[in-house]
């Protein structure tokens, strides 16, 4: 006996129903229902998509206040703009807000909104669970937000290392919002990434093989493999952190057979791959403007797949130099060393096929294409300061300096918010029908490029003469106060940047 | 768009679902295993990882009791039988057998809820003694987790298979929670041994 017998027949109309007719059913039962309910129920990647680039935007503002208010406070020694206890918070939040509230998202939201049309199909796959993570991720922001300004926002970096975040060191709840926040974010970021590989493999136009793919959509899937495999790490620490302080177990207490590099381990698994999460997706961009700036295909399709590859696979083999400074077997550091250098090769080779692009185009300078260039200078400095940090005694004494607030910004704002910008410069149009001034362009590229160097070169040199990160003031006569108030003006320029870009859109 | 629609073809004759691969909720099932599957792993390297910072293991404290893990490991491994068959019958949408097949499942998955509740009191150590203890009590809890999902999922389609949703898209349903409980049992076994086995061998 068979269950089809069972049911009712489904009138299936067909061409009976004729074009017009068919055309309208279908119209109707794909779109968006009206009116405020049907605008917050929408599974449509579309306006999931905006929805959740504009919210990431809206984030990387308020974090960008943020460092505009660190900057003020360090802008010469000993101001008293922040207290200690303020300034602790604000930089935990700007770190946190930056890199789980802004650069993962908005890398997320464009896979969102471009992967299902780059591969040619209506929807995203799982376009329920894909509305769910937006709003999962909103409460995770929300929340962590709404804590922050009741005086209740986390003040332990945002790799809160235990114990300084265990129960002993950091009563209250504080740190119980970041670990709640973590688990928000990573749920939705966990539930995208399944929805993209999903999307790529099994909805991808009659025709487009995966060796057809947009490279923008390979950098897209590489990404959501790093983040299935990565993000489960993070869940699981900071799951056992709020464990830890809630119900009293002992998973990093060494009193009783925990052990705080635990935490290091298991977070730095997940954060190292966490860089790639989002520089990835930013290589899609780069590889999508290029060539249309450059008016030529792009050079080396499958050398940069492959480099994607290689990227993902070793990403995962690099955690532990962010430990160099724990004292871990030296020969465990030099095999990090070695693999910490090794992946800059699958990079280089990223950065050579875009040169060649566009050495062998018809450059049109656009300010898409101008972001772009921008991106290869900052994220190649970045790069070298990477490479200069992979080297244990050079870190062990630029650790916890000014240096490694200069590598990473230069790596992060280079690497990724230099190709954002460039992309949405790029897909405004498609985004929403209009497109932005180019003039407007022009001035928030400039900007935003000098403001950027003026702000974080000086703290290379910082860094190299002492001044540690994460210190709410310093006193005068360090020979800190030249750079420092360089880097205060550097920020201002790069806020006009910025400022030029809202008022641009 | 105003350029009017064409009509290329009529494809209401073709499937409106289909089963493993050909499903896309096969793969996000296989995508949410692969997750949970990373999450197991790194909770079990964490055990190897605290296991290596004492002498002693379980430090102070007596292994786990064999009786109710072990009897969990049986259970579920026996399972499979049932769950293959449920599978099977599924994609011959023979509903009459997949009623008996949910139903067999349905009691499979409390009953190893209910074992599992025995095993937590036979740990012989509560989450808050020492770092072994929690790492014990979260692996187990982990697991507990997906043991409560497949159920619930199954009484679920239990319900659905016996009123009016019975459509060819809740055949897909059937056969992918089957996929699931395979990869919950997968790991159960690696987990059995690492909460049982091993405190014993070192
Ligand atoms: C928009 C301009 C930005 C400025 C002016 C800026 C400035 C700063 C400053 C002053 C600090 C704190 C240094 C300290 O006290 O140790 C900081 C830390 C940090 N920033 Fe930024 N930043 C910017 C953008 C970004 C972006 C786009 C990201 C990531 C995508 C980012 C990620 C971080 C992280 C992870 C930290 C470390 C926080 C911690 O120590 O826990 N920043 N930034
Ligand atoms: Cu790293």
């Amino acid at each position: 006996m068979s269950a089809r017998s069972e049911k009712p027949v489904i009138r299936r109309d067909g061409p009976a129903l004729g074009e017009a007719e068919t055309h309208r059913r279908l119209s109707l039962s794909w779109a968006t229902p009206p009116g405020l309910w049907g605008w917050l129920s929408s599974v449509d990647h579309k306006q999931v998509g905006r929805r959740y680039i504009v919210t990431a935007f809206v984030f990387f503002l308020l974090a960008g206040l943020l460092a505009l208010a660190m900057r003020m406070q360090l802008s010469g020694p000993e101001r008293t703009l922040l207290s200690p206890d303020r300034y602790n918070q604000i930089f935990t939040m700007h770190g946190t807000t930056m890199m789980f509230l802004f650069a993962v998202p908005v890398m997320e939201a464009f896979a969102i909104f471009l992967v299902p049309l780059m591969v040619g199909t209506r929807a995203i796959a799982f376009p329920r669970l894909n509305a769910f993570s937006y709003w999962v991720y909103l409460a995770g922001g929300v929340m962590l937000w709404v804590a922050f300004i009741l005086n209740a926002g986390p003040d332990v970096g945002w790799f809160a290392y235990v114990p300084l975040s265990g129960p002993q060191f950091s009563p209250g709840k504080r740190v119980d919002f970041w670990a709640q926040m973590i688990t928000f974010t990573e749920v939705a970021a966990l539930a995208v990434s399944v929805e993209i590989i999903v999307t790529v493999f099994k909805q991808r136009a009659p025709g487009m093989s995966l060796n057809r793919i947009p490279l923008f959509v390979w950098g897209q899937l590489v990404t959501s493999f790093m983040v299935v495999f990565a993000m489960p790490a993070v869940m699981v620490s900071s799951s056992m952190l709020i464990m830890d302080r809630l119900i009293g177990t002992h998973f990093f207490n060494p009193a009783e057979g925990g052990d705080a590099l635990l935490w290091q381990h298991l977070f730095w698994f997940f954060g190292h791959p966490e860089v790639y999460i989002i520089f990835l997706p930013a290589t899609g961009f780069v590889s999508s403007i290029l060539p249309t700036f450059a008016r030529r295909p792009i050079f080396g399709y499958t050398a940069l797949v492959l480099a994607l590859f290689a990227t993902g696979f070793l990403g995962f083999g690099l955690w532990v130099h962010h430990m160099f400074a724990t004292g871990l077997p030296h020969l465990g550091n030099s095999f990090y060393t070695a693999a910490s250098m090794t992946i800059a090769i699958p990079s280089g080779i990223q950065i050579f096929c875009w040169i060649a692009t566009l050495w062998d185009g018809r450059p049109r300078f656009a300010t898409p294409l101008l972001f772009v260039i921008g991106f290869i200078v900052v994220f190649v400095l970045g790069g070298l300061s990477g490479i200069m940090l992979a080297s244990v005694p050079l870190d062990s004494q630029a650790h916890d300096t000014y240096f490694v607030v200069a590598h990473f910004h230069y790596v992060l704002i280079g690497g990724a918010v230099f190709p954002l910008f460039g992309a949405v410069y790029y897909w405004f149009p498609k985004f929403t029908g209009r497109m932005l001034s180019e003039r407007a362009g022009a001035w928030n590229f400039w900007l935003f490029f000098i403001g950027f160097n003026l702000t974080f070169f000086p703290m290379h040199i910082l860094g190299l003469i002492g001044m540690p990160r994460r210190v709410y003031s310093y006193p005068a006569g360090m020979g800190w106060d030249g750079p420092n108030l360089l880097a205060s003006a550097g920020a201002v320029i790069l806020a006009a940047g910025v400022a030029t870009f809202l008022g641009n859109v | 768009m105003d350029q009017s629609p064409r009509f290329a073809a009529d494809l209401a004759h073709l499937p409106t679902s289909a089963h493993g691969p050909r499903s896309l909720t096969w793969w996000g099932t296989l995508g949410f295993i692969l997750i949970e599957g990373a999450g197991f792993a790194l909770a079990a390297a964490a055990y190897f990882y605290l296991m290596g910072q004492t002498e002693t293991w379980p430090p102070g404290l007596a292994p786990p009791d064999w009786l109710w893990g072990t009897l969990q490991l049986v259970l579920t491994l026996v399972s499979l039988i049932p769950n293959l068959w449920t599978d099977r019958v599924a994609h011959a949408d023979d509903l009459r057998k997949v009623r008996i097949g949910l139903v067999v499942m349905s009691a499979v998955g409390l009953l190893t809820l209910v074992i599992r509740a025995f095993e937590f009191g036979a740990l012989n150590c509560r989450w808050d003694d020492n770092a072994y203890g929690s790492i014990v009590w979260l692996l187990l809890g982990l697991h507990a987790t997906h043991l409560i999902t497949d159920v619930g999922d199954t009484l679920v389609l239990t319900v659905l298979m016996f009123t009016r949703h019975v459509e060819p898209r809740r055949f897909t349903d059937v056969t992918d929670n089957c996929v699931y409980w395979n990869f919950v049992v997968a790991a159960w076994v690696p987990l059995w041994a690492l909460l049982y086995v091993v405190p014993r061998l070192v």
